[in-house]
């Protein structure tokens, strides 16, 4: 069962590796309506379908995104742990998500509110630049690693 | 075919170098569905040949023909040969199926290993892809037999799948162990799955070493290796201290054909293990 943490959060720079180096004004707006998420094993953080309406920071535990595939089970695709952030379908229209992600073992994340987010980088696009460029690298790292899955390597 | 390999037990005078004495199987363990692990011993007894980890054997079924596989079992323990061979081509589908009883003729064992004496006193980056943690086990005896002996010591092996992991309940007790951390990633795995999916190269930055004073192994398809070796070279682990197990079609093994030639080295005589410092330019050369 998902459950949140007490009280409002105060993002700071040390809350996780994405924000440092953010401005402060940003990390106080951004607090806005985020939450400390905890999900047990098996328990879905979201599923394939769903409007996109978090932006998941990972503390503790690990998730692993799930698509369908033809004539078998779900798959598994990629795992994400600690330090690393995930969904950015927020960002991509029609802002729904194209996987699931499903928690492996007991995980803790921070959700921002990403109504909030667009709100403050329509007024602060600066702001708003430098969050894509600091989600870029992570996108582009998944893309690489797909491709590397993709040249069974693992043969 | 029994008796043919018993004149070879009992014959006298100088076989030759291609000349295979005959091991019986021992014990055959089905890995996954198209790989299996053979122990073998030399017919009529015997402590058997020792080898180094990294060395391999070519071992030939009878009326079929010969295949160079990797040694994969503890290099302390003696009177034994551990072959773990997947089946491919005619001869290692043949080597599948052999089993308790039946013999094998076996050469070796060949070419250089993985450097343990180098590795002493150093962290130790052992990476595996697929089939390629058999040449790597022996060495992982070793750095478990002799722990003191290293510093930090990483295992990282990916696999395709669950399904397809080798050694699963070695690999489990070895994850037990607090004085190493042995890491398993597979690229793609059904809901039972709750381990780390993705590649073997996304577990590098988090790898715990001091890339001063590191060595690093790997084995595994070449693009594997390749990869791998360029995220520990990013890390900051010297090309000269990364080391490859290469394969190449072999067919003497002892540096006479030519078959296994990769650039100027001959694989089966320089190698299988070679330093990527020597061998990156040849890697990125189409059909060396």
């Amino acid at each position: 069962m998902t459950s949140l943490g007490d009280g409002p959060i105060v993002l700071t720079e040390g809350t996780h590796p994405f924000l440092e180096r953010f401005d402060p004004k940003f990390l106080a707006a951004a607090s806005a309506n985020a939450r400390e998420m905890r999900f047990e094993t098996d328990e879905y953080v979201f599923r394939e379908g769903e409007r996109a309406q978090r932006f998941f920071l990972i503390l503790e535990g690990k998730v692993g995104l799930e698509i369908e595939a033809a004539d078998r089970p779900r798959l598994t695709v990629q795992t994400i742990g600690p330090g690393e952030v995930m969904g950015w379908a927020w960002l991509v229209h029609p802002y729904h998500w194209p996987v699931a992600a499903r928690a492996l073992k007991p995980t803790r994340a921070i959700a921002l509110d990403t109504f909030v987010l667009h709100r403050y980088f329509k007024l602060h696009p600066d702001v708003g630049y430098r969050f894509v460029l600091r989600l870029m690298p992570v996108i582009a790292k998944r893309l690489d690693d797909t491709r590397v899955q993709l040249a069974d390597i693992h043969a | 075919m029994r008796e043919f390999a018993a004149e070879l037990a009992t014959g006298t005078g100088d076989p030759g170098p291609y000349a295979p004495f005959p091991h019986r199987v021992i014990s055959r363990t089905k890995e996954t569905a198209d790989t299996t692990t053979l122990v073998l011993a030399p017919v009529g007894g015997g402590k058997g040949a020792r080898f180094s980890p990294g060395q391999f054997n070519m071992l030939y079924a009878f009326g079929v023909g010969e295949a160079a596989i990797s040694m994969s079992g503890d290099p302390s323990e003696e009177g034994t040969l551990v072959h773990t061979v997947r089946a491919v081509g005619n001869v290692s589908t043949a080597l599948s199926r052999l089993g308790p009883g039946d013999v094998v003729g076996v050469r070796g064992p060949y070419g250089k290993g993985w450097p343990v004496d180098q590795m002493r006193g150093k962290d130790v980056v052992v990476m595996a892809g697929g089939l390629g943690l058999a040449p790597l086990r022996p060495v992982i005896y070793e750095l478990y037999a002799h722990r003191e002996d290293y510093g930090r010591v990483e295992i990282i092996y990916g696999s395709r799948s669950p399904a397809e992991l080798l050694y699963y309940d070695e690999i489990q007790s070895w994850r037990t162990r607090t004085d190493t951390r042995f890491q398993v990633t597979v690229d793609s795995a059904d809901r039972n799955w709750y381990g780390d999916v993705g590649v073997v190269t996304q577990r590098v930055p988090d790898a715990r070493f001091d890339p001063a004073r590191t060595i690093a192994l790997m084995c595994g398809p070449e693009i594997m290796m390749k990869l791998s070796a360029q995220a520990l070279e990013a890390r900051g682990i010297a090309p000269s201290d990364i080391w490859l197990s290469m394969e190449r079609n072999m067919k003497c093994a002892i540096a006479q054909c030519g078959h296994c030639q990769f650039g100027p080295y001959f694989i089966c005589r320089d190698g299988p293990v070679l330093p990527y410092a020597r061998i990156r330019p040849f890697l990125a050369v189409r059909e060396v």
